[in-house]
């Protein structure tokens, strides 16, 4: 009876190793398919076919698969379509996310389910605090950062007052709280629009005009950035009031907007003309493959890949060795777009900031280049709330 | 008091409105004189806009693309309303919304295959791409004056249409007797195609003007459609007078609530509040009016089947 037991409990093993090395390792990948925002999504997944192309689909000597679900912005879908993932296609992994809100609402449905969550954009401070968790990773930033980086930049240039514009929903209000956390001017006002569907700014740029700021900041990501863009030409402020942006001027908005944008200044942690070779290898590959500069959605997916990778890597496709992908995801020496940088205790990146500036290249095209580094390996102020170590 | 902001404000807010006005006024007639509750009056917009893209982008000239775009929205709205909607006049509202709704999706995946997911932006000429200093510190772009004019007189076109044209008579008694209409040896199918397809220009030439202000992508028909529905809902169905008066007001309480109210309860709250309560009360606003509004008169501010 022992005996006839201990054989099928073998045979079930032998079984099951044997499905997991035929099995694909399982990507579920969240992000904004369809609607204005689509073409977000469609450069995150754009990036991350271009790093399955480069790493062959393969990682730690098994097959890999991404499966695709559009989240139509809106938090409800986005966590059904995570629970699908998690329950159904029973993945290995969900990564992508670009909104805040979006990331939230599907926080839970991956934590604690078993697969581990990768964020290729989104960066709540929720998540980078309070909310963390071992199982959590991002390859982007999180969302005050870059905000800060932008307010250092503009007490450097001497800037005295501000005017702040954002969209009313968790990433703007972390925007806002990271501008006032290191601008030490004064901000004259600050207007929360409706997210996503307000598209007319004329009543909010009147006021900005009204107070008289030495600079506008704002951050609007996507089409709505192309939107705010156009009107704050239109309404004459680009002559007489400089504006200072996050995720607004971007390789999805530039191309639209060409020459209205030329110029003004954002603060990133990512820029196609960083110089090492992992980013070369991708910005060349992406721009090969797709005919377009990659934007800061598509470097970040990428590297999402591959931290995932570096994972998979190291416990030779064994997935089920949780304690050994996340040890070797925590190195974070995967070769990242950005070059080098660690993780902090919240799993957050410790990293460079940089200010880049609209140009168009002598080949026409407009893109971004780097002016010089803002922040070296800085981190994010929440990593104190969370308790990890 | 900031004079300026306030007469800056008053303007975009009546911007707003009449942008509101072209595209309910489409709706109202269509829902008022056809009782066809049309969800794809969105889509209507979008294709607008698309046009206006792409007509500009052949002709370089975005003055030749209005031109353009006018008459193909037009034919767009009369094979809609030929293919698809004729069917469903006798059909009860919830038809007409399954169906209208399905021509939503139909047209943003059509939209999707021929345009692709980026979003297309309509550039300006130059003589419209400026601003102008109407006072001493008045300064208003001019694009934006642009569309007030244009709106205004598209408003008196409609009105000159339906009040002093013998389609306008026939179309006003549709409005109130459709039966009657067609007893009299009225070509009703004809005049509904008409009908619909003016709406469809309409919605058309609202999309036009709003392409270059804002992005051109898939969907951007949907939430201003809701917008257009509150305006017919509170102006009176059917009534292009009540169209033009509640989307003026819907424009200036939206622009002025946007302006003004996180002063106003800056005023009385400390700033966190007010950073929360003011973005979330604005854009309640308009919604606020509909309700008080139905409350008093659930017939819309004025009818169109009393007169």
């Amino acid at each position: 009876m022992l005996k006839r037991t201990i054989t099928l409990a073998a045979g079930a093993a032998m079984l099951a190793t044997t499905a997991m090395a035929a099995d694909p390792v399982k990507i579920g990948f969240v992000t904004t398919l369809s609607k204005g925002p689509a073409v977000l999504g469609r450069d995150m997944r754009d990036a991350a076919d271009l790093a399955m192309e480069h790493i062959g689909a393969r990682m730690g000597g098994r097959d890999v698969e991404i499966i695709y679900k559009d989240d139509e912005i809106n938090p409800g879908i986005g966590k059904k379509v995570t629970d699908e993932l998690v329950q159904k296609d029973r993945v290995d992994f969900v990564t992508g996310y670009i909104w805040s809100h979006v990331l939230l609402a599907s926080y839970k449905s991956v934590i604690g389910n078993g697969p581990m969550l990768i964020s290729a954009n989104a960066g709540p401070s929720q998540i980078a605090g309070e909310l963390c968790n071992e199982d959590f990773f991002s390859t982007s930033w999180q969302n005050d950062q870059t905000p800060e980086a932008m307010g250092e930049v503009l007490n450097q240039l001497g800037i005295k007052s501000i005017y702040v514009m954002a969209p009313n929903y968790a990433a703007g209000k972390n925007m806002v709280a990271g501008v006032e956390r290191t601008y030490k001017g004064e901000i004259l006002g600050k207007d929360f629009t409706k997210w996503p569907d307000q598209i007319d700014f004329s009543a909010e740029l009147a006021k900005a005009r009204a107070a008289k700021p030495g600079a506008v900041f704002v951050f609007y990501p996507g089409g709505a950035g192309v939107q705010f863009l156009k009107q704050y030409s239109q309404a004459g402020l680009k002559e007489t009031i400089p504006l200072y942006t996050v995720f607004t001027v971007d390789a999805i908005s530039l191309p639209v907007v060409k020459d209205l944008a030329v110029g003004s200044l954002a603060t990133q942690m990512w820029s196609p003309d960083l110089d090492n070779a992992a980013n070369k290898k991708f910005v060349d590959g992406f721009k090969a493959k797709y005919g377009r500069y990659p934007s800061f959605y598509a470097a970040q997916s990428y590297d999402a890949i591959m931290l995932i990778k570096a994972g998979v890597d190291a416990v030779n496709g064994d997935t089920s060795d949780k304690a050994g992908m996340r040890a070797a995801m925590k190195k974070a020496d995967f070769g990242s777009v950005r070059g080098a940088f660690t993780y902090g205790n919240n799993n957050f990146p410790i990293q460079n900031f940089y200010l880049r500036e609209a140009i168009k290249n002598d080949a026409g095209e407009y893109t971004v280049k780097t002016v010089k580094t803002v922040f070296t390996a800085y981190q994010d102020s929440y990593h104190s709330k969370c308790p990890m170590n | 008091m900031n004079w300026i902001l306030l007469i800056e404000q008053t303007l975009n807010g009546l911007q707003l409105g009449l942008l509101l006005f072209l595209l309910a006024a489409g709706l109202t007639l269509v829902f008022g004189i056809m009782d066809l509750v049309n969800l794809a009056h969105g889509s209507l917009y979008m294709v607008g806009a698309y046009f206006a893209a792409t007509f500009t982008a052949w002709t370089g000239s975005f003055v030749l693309a209005v031109v353009l775009t006018l008459p193909a929205t037009l034919l767009v709205g009369a094979v809609v309303e030929i293919v698809c909607l004729r069917t469903l006049y006798d059909r009860d509202h919830l038809d007409q919304v399954l169906a209208t709704f399905g021509l939503i999706l139909f047209f943003n995946e059509l939209v999707r295959l021929v345009w692709g997911p980026a979003g297309l932006s309509v550039p300006l000429p130059e003589f419209l791409s400026s601003s102008l200093e109407l006072a001493p510190g008045l300064i208003y772009p001019s694009y934006r004056l642009a569309i007030i004019i244009a709106s205004l007189l598209a408003a008196f076109f409609l009105y000159w249409l339906v009040a002093r044209t013998r389609i306008g008579m026939l179309i006003r008694a549709g409005a109130s007797n459709r039966e009657m209409v067609g007893a009299l040896g009225v070509n009703i199918r004809f005049l509904f195609t008409i009908v619909f397809g003016l709406g469809a220009a309409l919605a058309g030439l609202a999309g036009l003007m709003a392409a270059p202000i804002s992005t051109v992508e898939i969907g951007m028909g949907e939430n201003v459609l809701i917008l257009a529905f509150v305006v017919i809902v509170i102006g009176g169905i059917g009534s292009i007078r009540g169209a033009f008066v509640s989307a003026l007001l819907i424009g200036l309480i939206d622009t002025v609530g946007r302006a003004f109210l996180p002063d106003v309860i800056g005023g009385f709250f400390d700033d966190e509040f007010a950073d929360a309560a003011a973005p979330a009360l604005a854009s309640m606003s308009i919604y606020l009016l509909m309700a008080v509004i139905l409350a008093f008169r659930p017939e819309g501010l004025f009818s169109a089947r009393n007169g």
